[in-house]
């Protein structure tokens, strides 16, 4: 047989292509279940490390229930939508924030460490070369930051990956994202050299500043659309 | 039995190791083994993965190499490396998910490791199936040694641990000892990868130059 015919090759090539395409389509439908669980157990991870919790050879899923007792939706006016349990969790906040801002449904995790309630939540934004995502702890004040978590796609390693490390989340602590007035000021990320002498400032990345002012512009963008939520008074709090 | 073990498979399974070993004397799929190899972890499941993937497309090759059309070869090889790597990514994703997150992009990149095309042209293409699965295996291996060897120094030296645990006790940082940070960064896996040629070199007087 010529295996060089003009013929032969188009089929050789569209016969293979169907097998692979069949194969592939297999392997992916049949794993896809224990993906999906390994996906949501990362996420879980990620909120824990949000409240500053070591999970070092800790079962994540089991933590989770233990920390955070109440998830609930809210809209950007903080009327509640639902708090049925994973009701946030279920949330794909970046479909979310495509939507109109009157009709997002906004993930709140509310959690329990030592008697005090902390709220959770959800960032994503657009780092230098890809998303960039986290998630910020606040104390019952919905004022003053308690811990901060985030990470990246692919930002330069050393550079602005550095987000995705304590050394940079731990910045963060006890800044405030309300103003003196109490009403939404956020955080603000300095370029490097410029020390911060605020509560309402932390120092950027050197050689980072690109990811460090997107980590900025997402902490505004994302915890401002929670501006009614910060209004609620809560025992203790702000207002 | 002889054919199963003859001299000729035992060559191709040993050469790769040392005198023709795919890092160290072809210097090929160095990108790789300079990215995931600042732990021993991902090293040594990127180096299994890179086995599986070379010893497997080897034979399916080797098994379709006369019914494939010369002029689209290189696009049939790529094709059934791709797949295999979809396959371990996968897979990967499912039972490993912290070390498919650990080694990102480098099991994508395995497409595109030199080692594999390199075998699938110059050997498969013209050798049975068995020899071709056992020249798989032996530079898979003979990559995945190199790729251990270097994860175990830099992990040893530059976070005091070995696959995650620590091995270094606190005694010894009590008494002044540091980390080495230099070993968590990209530049030392080429020089302790230029070491081991330089000793291999030394050991095999065949392999220098006039």
């Amino acid at each position: 047989m010529n295996t060089n015919s003009n013929g032969y090759t188009v089929i050789y090539a569209t016969v293979m292509v169907i097998i692979v395409a069949l194969m592939l389509a297999l392997v992916s439908s049949a794993l896809k279940d224990t993906q999906t669980a390994n996906v949501e157990l990362d996420k879980k991870k990620q909120i824990l490390a949000s409240l500053n919790i070591d999970l070092e050879g800790k079962d994540a899923a089991t933590i989770y229930d233990e920390y955070i007792v109440e998830e609930m939706v809210v809209n950007n006016e903080a009327e509640i939508l639902d708090t049925t349990k994973f009701c946030a969790f279920k949330i794909d906040f970046l479909k979310e924030l495509a939507k109109a801002e009157a009709e997002r449904k906004l993930p709140i995790y509310v959690a329990k460490i030592d008697g005090k309630t902390k709220y959770i939540m959800s960032m994503k934004g657009t780092g230098l070369w890809g998303p960039i995502w986290g998630y910020v702890a606040l104390n019952e004040d919905k004022n003053s930051i308690f811990g901060s978590y985030f990470s990246h796609a692919s930002e330069t390693p050393g550079l602005g990956a550095e987000i995705a490390y304590k050394p940079f989340q731990r910045t963060l602590i006890d800044k405030k994202i309300l103003g003196a007035d109490l009403t939404f000021k956020s955080i603000s990320v300095l370029k490097p050299d410029n020390k911060p002498n605020s509560e309402y400032e932390i120092d950027g990345i050197s050689g980072g500043t690109i990811t460090s002012k997107a980590v900025e512009k997402m902490i505004f963008n994302c915890l401002g659309q929670y501006k009614a939520f910060y209004d609620i008074k809560v025992e203790g709090g702000a207002k | 039995m002889s054919k199963l073990i003859s001299e000729k498979t035992k060559e191709v399974f040993l050469g790769p190791l040392s005198k023709n070993n795919p890092i160290t004397v072809q210097v090929l799929g160095i990108c790789s083994a300079l990215a995931v190899t600042s732990k021993l972890e991902p090293a040594l499941v990127m180096g299994i993965s890179v086995t599986i993937i070379v010893a497997f497309s080897n034979v399916i090759i080797s098994l379709l190499r006369n019914t494939i059309p010369n002029r689209i070869r290189i696009i049939v090889q790529l094709v059934v490396v791709a797949a295999l790597v979809t396959v371990v990514s996968e897979i990967l994703k499912a039972y490993a998910y912290d070390v498919s997150v650990q080694l990102s992009v480098y099991i994508g990149l395995i497409i595109t490791n030199c080692i594999l095309m390199g075998r699938l042209e110059a050997f498969a293409m013209g050798n049975k199936p068995w020899e071709s699965f056992v020249d798989g295996l032996g530079n898979g291996f003979g990559y995945a040694w190199i790729l251990v060897a270097v994860a175990f120094v830099r992990e040893l030296l530059g976070s005091g641990s070995l696959l995650g645990f620590k091995v270094i006790p606190q005694s010894v940082y009590d008494a002044g000892y540091m980390n080495n940070g230099l070993m968590m960064m990209p530049p030392m896996a080429l020089i302790i990868v230029a070491c081991i040629i330089w000793i291999h070199r030394a050991r095999n007087k065949d392999l220098q130059e006039k």
